[in-house]
């Protein structure tokens, strides 16, 4: 087995591919898109909640759960992405 | 008439607070002080070394303007349900951009990038379509930065100052504020807006979550708000609605998709992408500026409340104006002193996106005109010097727009420059992805969509003025008489040109140009070897 050289990295590296984890990023990362733009499902005042019509709290809710999925998904897709020292996260950063 | 009389209390909180960021801007050259000033990637890109919080208060102090904070209740002030749009748009942008930021950051980082439009050039090795990519950025942003002022305006409308007949001594609060922008940018570069987010942005949550608490429950809560509002909308000309009706569902979503797609192609939203210092800060980012979205739903809210307030929206030329709405708002439910705050909130939230919309279109210049076609063998320092010189050209320009022209000449502009800035999302975006599609066929792709998107929007009339760029929704084709945003109905026409062709010029074999860029780019981190002056870039 080659011994990989950690860093620097080859400028030519391509991370391994990761189906699996990519279908489920872009589930996570889709759903936003069908639950916000499909405005039928929506476009309706009740339930009120807080005194808030349905058309309103519900896209205030999809702000939330949007975060959380592409918080997921970030944390998915960093998961496959080539490990290398991360600069950042080190005291002081790189400059 | 406005009641004549200025708040002496909200006046001088104001103008402290507005000292206050002046001096931060021109301290912020000092910040993560480099050794020099005198390069793009110091001047226009801060270093390129912020992290993850520096950009989550650059970002949001960018992309949600001082204009959106005022623009987008007024919207729901005068029609209800459609400007709600604001929350679904930067809801779907986030999922969006996570997918195409990391590589446009790494490619960037490794080539040296400055602006999107050197990617492309890059990429597609074309001058002209990188031409194209530009010019639509700075068409875009200039009269952008011009409704920076208009948001600065309304409040000093709001407090009763700018009311006189002596244009120059009405107008001088505005010269005052900008001249102290365009210094401090000239001087500090990107390291000014960013340091001078923090303030905007504390000040807009704190003003903000105040405003939801309080004006409710001054006006019997929430439920009372809606109700007034389903009550006044129906008696507006054009008719609001609480709840879009079936002839505005389509409008709806394609205003929302659109405008989403649209939003990281402005040079001043890449601007603040390129200035990170890692690849992943774009992607933590996108999971963390939600957080603005939230504030932006609870903002245009303010709108109902202003309804439900019935405040009065009259401003000094006698008319009624809904972009007074929320100051007035700030100005009748809170005591001076905290209008003062919420005042400068929105003043402030004017300077830091204009700076930033400066910086990105100076660099476009100086990148794309000025080095591609005037002087190739600039050297860093000279770019930087024009790019300084270009950003206080820009602020000029835009202040001369504001003074002299009427402002809905700027709202229509700004409406065209959403529908301009999507026709670069082809060879951007998909550009960053694969380089099937042929230069040739994207640059007419991106013509034909201009053309088509403009004079769409020329023919949307005012249901009341009968003026043209009446709105930004009209008739898409093939699809029954549906309504749909222009700017996604450009895009399609864009993409269907492009991909025909491509095909025929593929067929025909026509020289596709040389690709400055390989796989391992779009992956590249911060501190991989970076490719140094690029031989397609270098100096002929």
């Amino acid at each position: 087995m080659v011994e990989q050289p950690i860093r620097p990295a080859s400028r030519h590296a391509v991370p391994a591919r990761a189906t699996g984890t990519y279908v489920i990023c872009a589930v996570l990362l889709l759903a936003p898109f069908v639950a916000l733009l499909w405005v039928s499902s929506y476009a309706k005042v009740s339930p009120r909640l807080f005194g808030f019509p349905f058309f309103y709290w519900y896209q205030l809710m999809w702000v939330l759960i949007s975060a959380v999925c592409t918080y997921v998904s970030y944390v998915l897709v960093r998961r496959v992405e080539p490990r290398r020292e991360r600069l950042e996260d080190r005291p002081g950063g790189p400059r | 008439m406005r009641p004549a009389g200025i708040d002496a209390t909200a006046l001088t909180i104001v103008i402290v607070l507005f000292v206050l960021v002046t001096v931060i801007g021109f301290a912020a050259s000092r910040w993560r002080r480099a050794e020099s000033l005198a390069n793009l990637d110091e001047w226009g890109l801060g270093g390129r070394g912020f992290g993850t919080l520096v950009t989550w208060f650059l970002l949001g102090g960018d992309l949600y303007t001082a204009y959106t904070f005022v623009a987008v209740p007024a919207l729901m002030f005068a029609s209800g349900a459609v400007g709600f749009f604001a929350v679904p748009y930067t809801v779907i942008v986030y999922p969006l951009v996570f997918v195409f930021l990391p590589r446009l950051w790494s490619v960037s980082h490794r080539h040296g990038y400055v602006t999107p439009a050197d990617f492309v050039r890059g990429r597609y090795d074309s001058r002209v379509l990188a031409l194209a990519i530009a010019l639509t950025g700075l068409l875009a942003t200039m009269p952008y930065i011009a409704l920076q002022l208009v948001g600065i305006q309304s409040v000093l409308e709001v407090m009763g100052i700018g009311g006189g007949s002596n244009t120059l001594l009405a107008d001088l609060p505005l010269l005052v504020a900008f001249a102290a922008l365009a210094a401090y940018t000239y001087s500090s570069g990107l390291r000014a807006p960013a340091l001078i987010a923090f303030v905007k942005d504390i000040l807009i949550y704190v003003v903000v979550l105040v405003a939801v608490l309080y004006i409710p429950s001054k006006l019997g809560g929430w439920g009372h708000v809606f109700d007034s509002a389903q009550a006044a909308l129906p008696t507006h000309k054009p008719p609001g609605t609480l709840v879009p009706g079936p002839a505005g569902l389509w409008p709806y979503a394609t205003l929302a998709l659109g405008s989403a797609m649209a939003l990281f192609m402005y040079p001043h939203s890449i601007t603040a992408v390129l200035s990170t210092r890692s690849r992943d800060i774009g992607r933590r980012n996108a999971a963390l500026l939600p957080a603005y979205s939230l504030l932006l739903g609870l903002i245009a809210l303010l709108g109902y409340m202003a309804l439900a307030a019935k405040v009065n929206t009259v401003g000094f030329d006698g008319k009624p104006n809904a972009q007074l709405a929320v100051p007035q708002l700030f100005a009748d439910m809170f005591p001076s002193w905290f209008s003062g705050i919420a005042f400068s909130a929105i003043a402030i939230g004017a300077l830091v996106p204009a700076a930033i919309m400066s910086i990105a279109a100076a660099n476009l210049f100086t990148r794309n005109i000025y080095r591609e076609f005037l002087r190739p063998a600039a050297s860093p320092a000279e770019e930087a010097r024009v790019s300084k010189l270009t950003s206080l050209v820009v602020k000029v320009g835009a202040l001369l727009f504001v003074l002299s022209l009427d402002r809905t000449l700027a709202i229509n502009f700004q409406l065209l420059g959403g529908i301009w800035m999507l026709q670069t999302f082809p060879a951007i975006v998909f550009g960053l992805f694969t380089r099937w599609f042929h230069r040739w066929a994207l640059l007419a792709g991106w013509a034909v969509a201009m053309v088509y998107g403009t004079y769409q929007a020329y023919n949307v009339l005012n249901p009341i003025t009968g003026a043209h760029f009446g709105g930004s929704s009209a008739q898409i084709p093939l699809l029954n008489g549906r309504n749909g945003y222009i700017a996604l109905t450009a895009f399609v026409l864009n993409l269907v040109v492009a991909v025909v062709g491509t095909v025929v010029l593929r067929a025909m074999k026509v020289p596709s140009g040389r690709d400055a860029t390989e796989s391992g780019d779009y992956f590249a981190d911060a501190g991989d070897p970076r490719v140094g002056p690029l031989p397609e870039l270098a100096p002929a």
